[in-house]
């Protein structure tokens, strides 16, 4: 057992500490994310940054997940925006790196890495949210054999609206159910009868997007993985959702909290204040401890250790707490959009109204439990 | 970063968990002979020459199996002393100590050694009553109070994590034989969530635990977080006795009826976590500790 960094840890540390002082402008900070996003992504591949667990192979750094945790909490200590092409690097491209043609890692892996390609997730549907099986956007082959014709509607969809390609689950034997017949597709989001619409948000920003397929052409040579065999392809994409999710929560957190603290020295704490605030920190190094735990067993033996399921059901949870608690240090003001010139009531109640997707989103709270309680705790099923 | 215990450490815990499983009750006597006291002291004053987070095992384990002798207090103080002894030691703390009516001697916050002489008091927790020493002049030991205090506090917090975890344990085997309704009760989510929800919670509080005992053992600041070792041994024990007593509250409920007998050891797990968040001070109090390093 060992808390530091190795030094081989340490200097990647340093180096990526260096390297975005001088490159994270305020510009960058403070742009669009659309825009801005893509610039920083850019720099961020430019300098070897995208892709660092990626194999070598495909243009990766063959980086141990180490690199990446640490890629993560810098970036969170730095304010840095996050990579627009984080569905592509984080789920698209590792999914066509297990399953994918030669022809599918030709045509798009150097793209994801570069951004040059953004991508998007079409999982979710208005039938099938937590239960996946549901999904009724269909594809079936047509007489030609040689394309799919996609039809359907997929949800809470985050980038569409600017991507390229979406990873899609279809149904594409009419008779089945569950999980068969299921096959996952890359679409190319500016083929005709693809149809983004922006979804409004509690928040009032539109993050999210529903898509509308409509008699969609796709080749067959976008299948990834068996026809009929996508719901094995979807499982591997939500894994590397989850996989070192917990180090991109816990920054987030952290960043959170460091302003938490900052108001609270602003504006003063009552003593149940100070005590919430002290549970939340301590809280949030528990989560990152684990974390740490967690990633020791994943570089160990490849796989994530069961502790860190809990990561994101923690986070979750405790974000919203700490967002309320913003709120409550604001006094009457919390509900002034802007007071005396300063932003600040309107970024904690933009955080706090966008808290509430935190337990719904990815896996909600009670799915997560469920989880937990079948396959770490080895319950009965209750399905 | 290598956050992990070593082969050899994972071969201590399966001994400490399999001899004390069935030795809850056995003399501290035979702990000293099976080498678990001093594990931490430096061999050339007569200890084991290991290190603190070695020793964290064998208090979790001790929390797990509801080890009822003067185990925790004696290992904690015997870092302290010139040289290793065979006295079975405990230590004041807020003008109480743990197990006066069985140690040999008393460790003061004024760094002052006492015969253990005094009135003993009884607890809730019957295994780990506390007293109050006689007023006799003491003998000094050289070094400050506070690494006993912080040993003291991380080792209460492994401890608890030892109590969460059993508590855990036990509430899964009962929700998944017990049948009610013609179904094993487990499959309901009003009875598995907070199961769950305790899962969670313990590994929360044992990676604090384990990182409380890591920051003890390197006797040094920890490393990322700008905080001193105080205030990550106040941490870990803050969320490791509320995560224990919260564990006995919920296996304690998804028992039912059963959970709330004497027969049932439910309620000797759920005693010794209230010991433990009580002992050096419940966990709101570990918090002010918090509180004061982050907003003063």
């Amino acid at each position: 057992m060992d808390l530091r960094d190795t030094p081989e840890e340490a200097a990647f540390r340093a180096e990526l500490r260096a390297w975005v002082e001088s490159n994270l402008t305020d510009e960058i900070r403070r742009g669009r994310f659309e825009e801005a996003g893509r610039d920083w992504s850019r720099k961020l591949h430019e300098a070897g940054y995208a892709g660092l667990t990626w194999p070598k192979e495909y243009g990766g750094a063959s980086a141990p997940y180490s690199h990446q945790a640490i890629f993560l909490e810098e970036m969170a200590r730095a304010e840095a925006p996050p990579h627009v092409g984080v569905i592509g690097l984080g789920m698209a491209g590792p999914t066509i790196i297990a399953h994918g043609t030669d022809a599918q890692k030709e045509k798009h892996l150097e793209k994801i890495l570069s951004t040059e390609e953004i991508w998007c997730q079409g999982f979710s549907e208005p039938g099938a949210g937590s239960d996946l099986s549901a999904v009724r956007t269909t594809a079936l082959l047509a007489l030609e054999g040689d394309h799919f014709v996609v039809d359907g509607q997929k949800v809470w969809s985050s980038f569409a609206h600017i991507a390229d390609w979406c990873i899609l689950v279809t149904r594409s034997d009419p008779d089945s159910e569950r999980h068969a017949g299921l096959t996952y597709l890359l679409v190319d989001m500016h083929a005709p009868g693809v149809d983004v619409r922006p979804l409004r948000q509690i928040t009032g920003e539109a993050e999210f997007n529903e898509i509308f397929f409509t008699d969609v052409k796709v080749p067959v040579e976008n299948v990834v993985g068996e026809i009929g065999g996508g719901w094995q392809v979807a499982m591997t994409t939500l894994l590397h959702e989850r996989g070192t999710l917990g180090f991109a929560l816990t920054a987030g957190l952290e960043s959170q909290i460091r302003k938490l603290i900052a108001l609270a020295k602003e504006k003063g704490a009552t003593e149940v204040q100070r005590d919430a605030i002290a549970y939340e920190w301590i809280g949030l190094q528990a989560v990152r401890y684990t974390n740490y735990r967690s990633l020791t067993t994943l570089m160990k033996t490849g796989i994530p250790g069961p502790e860190g399921s809990g990561a994101k059901l923690w986070w979750s949870e405790a974000n919203q707490r700490v967002t309320k608690l913003a709120l409550e240090l604001l006094g009457s003001e919390a509900q002034l959009l802007s007071a005396n010139g300063n932003r600040q009531p309107g970024y904690w109640q933009h955080q706090q109204l966008r808290s509430r997707g935190n337990t719904i989103e990815a896996g909600t709270s009670e799915i997560l439990r469920n989880i937990i309680a079948e396959r770490v705790l080895g319950l009965p099923r209750s399905r | 970063m290598e956050f992990a215990f070593s082969q050899e450490q994972d071969e201590l815990r399966r001994e400490a968990r399999s001899y004390l499983e069935s030795n809850a009750d056995a003399p501290l006597a035979d702990l000293r002979e099976l080498g678990w006291l001093g594990v931490s002291v430096p061999e050339e004053r007569g200890g084991g020459g290991l290190s603190f987070v070695d020793e964290a095992i064998l208090f979790e384990e001790a929390g797990r199996a509801l080890y009822t002798g003067p185990f925790l207090t004696t290992a904690i103080v015997l870092p302290a002393l010139a040289h290793v002894d065979d006295n079975a030691w405990s230590v004041e703390l807020d003008g109480l100590v743990p197990h006066l009516d069985v140690v040999d001697k008393v460790l003061r916050e004024d760094m002052t050694t006492v015969a253990a002489e005094g009135e003993s008091l009884e607890t809730m927790d019957e295994t780990r009553p506390l007293g109050r020493l006689a007023k006799n002049d003491g003998d000094s030991v050289d070094g400050d109070f506070e690494p006993v205090r912080l040993r003291l506090l991380a080792a209460l917090a492994l401890e608890a994590v030892g109590v969460a975890q059993k508590a855990l344990e036990l509430g899964v085997e009962y929700v998944s034989a017990r049948e009610q309704f013609g179904k094993k009760i487990g499959t309901y989510q009003a009875v598995s969530h907070p199961l769950a929800d305790t899962y969670v919670e313990t590994e929360l509080a044992r990676s604090l635990a384990y990182w409380a005992a890591w920051c003890v053992a390197q006797e040094s600041e920890q490393h990322g977080e700008q905080a001193p070792v105080a205030v990550v041994v106040a941490a870990a024990k803050a969320l490791a006795a509320e995560t224990a007593v919260a564990a006995c509250e919920r296996s304690i409920q998804v028992h039912g009826g059963i959970g709330f007998t004497w027969e049932h050891v439910l309620h000797r797990y759920y005693k010794r976590a209230q010991w433990i968040d009580a002992f050096g001070g419940h966990a709101a109090k570990q918090r002010e500790v918090v509180a004061a390093h982050l907003l003063d």
